[in-house]
């Protein structure tokens, strides 16, 4: 037996089993490539062309690093979901009974995830070097890092969604109401500089706004276009990130654990 | 077993007053049962759907919470010390619970590790020769050797309980839950996997939980527990059960089925029509009765009573 301390290794066990049914799973990869190619290059590429010169930056760059983030958001917070779709194949119990602290579970099953979305995020950034998206090896080094903070806060916000959800049929229907209205709340693909009170509310409210600009801080970082891009220093989105993932994790796993054995 | 060492052997499962109300319920699921399970024990929870089974098990695996009550398991109590708990069981759930996308020896692995029994390596050949050996051992006695490399999802029923069996035992626990194991398998699948849990308990003496549907599974525990609406309705070995409920009885009948009724009235032996006659053998023995009749028989048969038999009156009965 190895340390009744160390919860490293099962983390990483966990973790890695994610990422090998990633590798297992060829219909998951290939639509989660399409859906980036859609919006960088279709819709980009059309906000581009007809506004382009007027806002005095590039839509393609903008949409680029809003869908790299958005993607990397919601691969990790659907891949925490789907530990109700594993609680259905009762799956889950095997893990649920073992002799680890449920945090480490969570943990283990959002570094997994954050491993299956790093690959979307490369083809991401792949299309974007492909569509003429300014990008030297510095900013590509500067994403992967920025992205893998994205994702991993993107997994503890699933937490708490799932913490609230009781079915895969409930799950499946709330998802248009939690991602969707982020979409436009945090600005993937539209400026976000000047929102009407209410609107500007929400957006604060958006978890997937801090991760969107924390991104774009960090690639539009030295650039002449930052200040129309950027909301606010990434320093400031990474302490609001890192104080809403504790939270989220914290809390999402106490209600997770309760609702499972409080039936 | 003798009842002296049976007092003595602290027992394994320890359970006091267990309650357990379903959120929106009305009735308790599981209503006040106690009950202990010595070291090395075959303890089945028989009972019919929505007895309180499987919410029992779950109770006593730490995956729901009770309503009241108490339980330790292995000396640890489930309310304070559900890691420890965790630690000393093994489970085989009602519903496969292998991932189906990773291969048989993949499932093992994770298992292995994450009960920390081993330490994390991302691929087999990395993984210790102490795990290694272990897996090619058990692997010979499912003989799956070639197919323990192989994605779980191509695996047939019978050899995926058999593998979560294999996985259950890894970590050596000291109780083994089986939540109706072999529901779904066909009888070949199912008597081998029971040659394979009794060769188990041979070997490592582990206590067995079982639950199950099939009552000639049970024939073989050292102790049944009948749960009916959530409280227990008997409990003791199988053959007291059988006793304590349904004794042996003898069935006949003859061609002059008027004339055997007539008879058996007159000389004052009870009997029941089933249709054919079914006498008590409590207070005779076959063979004087059959000799006190005269009347020619053309049916004669002995009926020793089955768990089954048992259980189903048992049920009725409350």
């Amino acid at each position: 037996m190895i340390s009744e301390h160390s919860q490293l290794g099962p983390i990483l066990a966990l973790a890695q089993r994610d990422f090998t049914k990633l590798l297992r799973d060829r219909a998951r990869l290939i639509t989660t490539l399409i859906f980036p190619f859609v919006f960088i290059g279709a819709l980009g590429g059309a906000l581009q062309a007809n506004f382009g010169a007027a806002i005095g930056y590039s839509f393609l760059v903008l949409t680029f690093t809003g869908v790299l983030a958005q993607t990397l958001f919601q691969s990790t917070a659907l891949g925490l979901i789907s530990l109700i779709e594993d609680r259905e194949n009762d799956f889950s119990q095997e893990i649920f009974i073992s002799p680890l602290s449920r945090y480490s579970i969570i943990f283990g099953k959002i570094l997994g995830e954050t491993l299956v979305a790093l690959p979307q995020g490369l083809a991401v950034i792949l299309f974007g070097l492909v569509v003429g998206v300014p990008l030297g090896p510095g900013s590509v080094l500067g994403l992967i890092v920025a992205g893998t903070i994205v994702a991993l806060f993107g997994g503890a916000f699933g937490v708490l969604v799932l913490s609230t959800l009781q079915s895969q049929r409930a799950a499946n229907q709330i998802f248009p109401f939690i991602f969707l209205p982020q979409f436009f709340l945090a600005g993937v693909f539209n400026p976000i500089q000047v929102l009407p009170w209410y609107l500007e509310i929400a957006s604060r409210l958006a978890p997937m706004r801090y991760a969107v600009d924390f991104l774009r801080g960090i690639y539009y970082a030295g650039s002449p276009e930052y200040d129309k891009v950027v909301l606010q220093d990434p320093l400031t989105n990474l302490a609001i990130m890192g104080g809403l993932f504790a939270l989220f994790l914290g809390l999402g796993t106490v209600l997770f654990v309760r609702s499972e054995r409080n039936r | 077993m003798t009842v002296a060492t049976e007092v003595a052997a602290p027992a394994t499962i320890v359970v006091e007053g267990l309650t357990k109300r379903y959120k929106g319920a009305e009735v308790n699921a599981v209503d006040g049962i106690s009950f202990r399970v010595a070291p090395g024990e075959l303890f089945a929870l028989l009972g019919p759907n929505g007895a309180g089974k499987t919410t029992t098990i779950s109770i006593l695996t730490t995956t729901l919470s009770a309503t009241s009550g108490r339980a330790t398991i292995a000396g640890h109590d489930l309310a304070t010390e559900a890691s420890a708990v965790r630690g000393s069981v093994g489970i085989i759930f009602q519903k496969p619970s292998l991932d189906q996308n990773l291969t048989a020896e993949e499932n093992v692995r994770l298992h292995a590790i994450l009960y920390r029994i081993y330490p994390y390596r991302p691929l087999f050949s990395l993984m210790p020769v102490g795990y290694r050996d272990r897996v090619r051992e058990l692997a010979a006695i499912l003989g799956i050797e070639k197919e323990m490399f192989k994605p779980v999802k191509t695996f047939s029923g019978g050899m995926k309980r058999k593998l979560e069996i294999v996985r259950s035992l890894m970590h050596r626990p000291q109780v083994l839950f089986l939540d109706e194991p072999t529901s779904g398998l066909d009888a070949a699948s199912r008597r081998a996997l029971w040659d394979h849990l009794r060769s188990v308990r041979a070997e490592e003496r582990t206590t067995v939980f079982l639950t199950t549907h099939y009552l000639d599974e049970a024939e073989d525990a050292d102790r049944v527990c009948i749960l009916n609406r959530g409280r227990i309705v008997a409990e003791d070995t199988p053959d007291k059960v059988k006793r304590a409920l349904t004794g042996e009885y003898i069935l006949i009948d003859a061609e002059d089925r008027e004339g055997l009724r007539r008879e058996l009235a007159l000389r004052a032996i009870p009997f029941t029509e089933t249709p054919q006659f079914r006498i008590p053998l409590d207070e005779f023995g076959a063979h004087p009765l059959l000799r006190s009749i005269e009347t020619p028989l053309s049916v004669v048969r002995t009926v020793a009573p089955t768990l089954e038999d048992a259980y189903l009156k048992v049920l009725a009965q409350s």
